[in-house]
């Protein structure tokens, strides 16, 4: 396990005159949220797993700004935005992988007009490339033979990026049944966490979106709701909790499906 | 001779005043803030192409595209024929190209006869869809009053525009086959035209030449008057987007939709407050502007692009009925936000075309049509910029005003000016300490 469970910083690395190919963006929900430091460490076993030498920036990691600049902060976000490119440009980083499609959106996208220019790219487009390579096999782990699974876009991976077949090309290596939610991809209905809504209580309506996209997903009658997204994975999981169907449906990162999948 | 001078007036002042308001619409949008979309002419051209002209977005429901799409060839098919009409109500001709052009006008004919049959049919059942059918898109709270009626004219608008080109084709086929026609005789017992050689002697075989006669030439003015009168009501309408939607899609975003403008204004701070060299209190260069509002409280603080936007909309409301904090019941609905944003630029530019450019009438398009709880609903989840056929963006125009609210107002919920201060104190959304980032590696 504690093989691993290798997580070298970029000081720690830089000191031993070592470079890595690929920054490991872990964002402040990977950092902090219970749930979501699972998928992190599941994303950190995969990249062991497969020898990729990767580092994380520890304590010298802040917030990319994202939820700051969709509340209509862009002074907290640039401010976010230019300190964070100075650590990444000191540390030479080339090329990043982000355990959340927001963090993904904002470094990929919003970051090189303000000096940080990096190929970024999603946790579930890195894995998906180490499946391609072989780098990485689904043996000797759990088993998903018979079981059914939906795949719920995260808005700032799809509709924001157009990345929409990495995450179900990962899970079609389950060897499980993949159902589509009638809303999906380019019409998939959003979780309710973006845009800030993550932080505050909704405004007044009749309904919770993470209510109404849960109903979305129960209809497929899965035995799991695959996610990208750590915000998306709270709002589903306290939607399936609100349908109290937690004891017959799980929702989990597509990262953790495949490790454990894989055996690690 | 009198009916060539009354054409040629109708002409001048259809087309007149068409431009006329026009122009106003024109220079109500470039009262917004300037936006680069000069870049990848040629990716701007097959976007409008595809989105514009082929409607490649609406066949994401395909009854409604197919209905859409009978109206709209019908209405660009139609236009051969108004050249004509325009040209035989110049020079007193009747029916000019049918000597020139000989079978080929009739195929072109029966083409647009087919076609409006079509459209016909089409608007009928666009008409039962939003009067009778229960389609919650086009019965929310801003479809009650004059949107509704502004539907339900155009629609109407239509019917009757089709029903003249068949009094003027079916009335001429009569006259035609009677040898009474003003069309140049080809020899023939028929215009033979699709539609009119069947519809024509049926309604009009029992009237005689000089009733005949009338009813042709109320057809044909009809026509061309409706057409004028169409085009007049454009500038006032939704309806507007049969032109816009080919410079509004020309002018699409083509970034990636996740990525929000970095406002440059904000740049330059950020940079002088980071830079340990810079002094505080220099006075600014002379040639320096004052500094621009952060964020849009009014129309004139959106982009030129936000506001071609607004007059494009077609209050169609797949944007609305995409969004999840409509479809939870909040009050949020992009469409609004479009609505909004062209009624306030209508008030706002009638105002300083009559009062002088530094015109203020203490209204803003934020708090007096666009409400707080409206902007913190959206999830900025980009539903509503993927739906839309004619590539509009509400997204950007909540974002601009939530900067504003935000940087210029201090107006923010609670909770999120909470979010916002452990970002500044600890570079995380919640309380949790930056050296404390990477536990995570050592817990079970």
């Amino acid at each position: 396990m504690s093989e691993l469970m290798k997580v070298p910083t970029m000081a720690e690395m830089t000191a031993n005159n070592e470079v890595p190919e690929v920054l490991f963006w872990v964002g402040c929900a990977g950092s902090f949220d219970d749930r979501a430091k699972k998928i992190t460490k599941a994303i950190v076993k995969i990249l062991n797993k497969c020898d990729v030498k990767f580092a994380v920036l520890g304590a010298e990691e802040s917030c990319t700004g994202d939820p700051a600049k969709r509340a209509g902060n862009e002074f907290l976000f640039q401010m976010q935005a230019m300190m964070n490119i100075q650590v990444l440009n000191g540390y030479e980083v080339k090329k990043i992988v982000t355990g959340c499609p927001h963090c993904f959106n904002t470094l990929k996208n919003e970051y090189p007009e303000l000096g940080g220019n990096y190929d970024v790219v999603h946790h579930t487009q890195l894995i998906q490339s180490l499946i391609e390579d072989g780098k990485l096999t689904m043996e000797g782990g759990d088993t998903f033979k018979g079981k059914k699974i939906t795949f719920h876009d995260p808005c700032y991976l799809g509709r924001a990026n157009d990345v929409y077949e990495a995450p179900r090309q990962m899970l079609q290596n389950l060897d499980a049944e993949l159902a589509e939610m009638k809303r999906c991809k380019t019409k998939g209905l959003c979780c309710g966490a973006g845009g800030a809504q993550m932080f505050k209580e909704a405004e007044k309506g009749d309904k919770e979106v993470n209510v109404e996209r849960t109903e979305d997903a129960l209809e497929v009658e899965p035995d799991v709701v695959a996610t990208g997204c750590p915000f998306c994975n709270t709002m589903m999981t306290d939607g399936i909790k609100n349908k109290e169907k937690e004891d017959s449906v799980q929702v989990m990162d597509v990262a953790e499906l495949i490790a454990s999948a894989a055996d690690l | 001779m009198i009916s060539i001078i009354i054409f040629a007036v109708l002409l001048i002042v259809g087309i007149g005043a068409f431009a006329l308001n026009s122009r106003k619409i024109r220079s109500n949008i470039l009262m917004g803030r300037d936006v680069d979309r000069s870049d990848q002419k040629g990716k701007r051209w097959k976007t409008m192409a595809l989105i514009a002209f082929g409607q490649k977005k609406m066949f994401k429901r395909p009854l409604p595209a197919i209905l859409h799409f009978m109206l709209y060839a019908a209405f660009v098919i139609t236009q051969i024929e108004l050249i004509e009409i325009i040209v035989d109500g110049l020079s007193g001709d009747h029916r000019v190209f049918r000597s020139a052009l000989g079978g080929f006008y009739t195929f072109m004919i029966s083409f647009i006869e087919i076609l409006s049959v079509l459209a016909f049919i089409a608007t009928f059942i666009f008409l039962a869809r939003r009067n009778l059918l229960h389609i919650p898109r086009f019965r929310m709270r801003e479809m009650k009053g004059w949107p509704k009626l502004d539907g339900n004219l155009i629609l109407i608008m239509e019917l009757i525009l089709i029903c003249f080109i068949f009094m003027m084709n079916g009335a001429d086929e009569v006259l035609y086959r009677r040898d009474l026609s003003h069309a140049t005789a080809l020899g023939d017992e028929s215009f033979g035209f699709a539609i009119s050689q069947f519809v024509g002697p049926a309604l009009f075989g029992g009237l005689d030449e000089a009733a005949l006669h009338t009813v042709e030439r109320i057809g044909w003015w009809g026509h061309i008057f409706m057409v004028f009168t169409f085009l007049n009501y454009l500038p006032f309408s939704k309806h507007f987007h049969i032109l816009l939607a080919f410079p509004n899609t020309f002018y699409s975003n083509l970034e990636k939709k996740g990525k929000f403008t970095n406002m440059e204004s904000v740049t330059k701070e950020v940079k002088l407050m980071m830079d340990p060299d810079a002094d505080p209190y220099a006075a600014p260069a002379g040639d320096e502007q004052p500094p621009e509002r952060f964020g849009a409280k009014d129309v004139q603080d959106l982009t030129w692009k936000n506001l071609l936007d607004s007059y494009t909309c077609t209050e169609c409301g797949r944007c609305t009925a995409a969004c999840p904090a409509n479809q939870t019941g909040k009050l949020l609905s992009p469409r609004k936000i479009m609505m909004d944003t062209r009624d306030r630029l209508e008030e706002k530019g009638k105002g300083m075309r009559k009062n002088g450019k530094d015109y203020d009438d203490g209204k803003s398009l934020l708090n007096d049509y666009i409400t707080q709880e409206e902007l913190w609903a959206c999830t900025s989840c980009n539903a509503c910029v993927e739906e839309c056929p004619v590539n509009i963006d509400p997204l950007s125009i909540i974002m601009d005003m939530r900067r504003y609210s935000v940087m210029e107002q201090s107006e923010i919920p609670t909770e999120l000016a909470g979010m916002i201060s452990n970002i500044e104190n600890n570079g995380a959304p919640w309380q949790f300490s930056q050296d404390d980032r990477l536990n995570w590696k050592d817990e079970e």
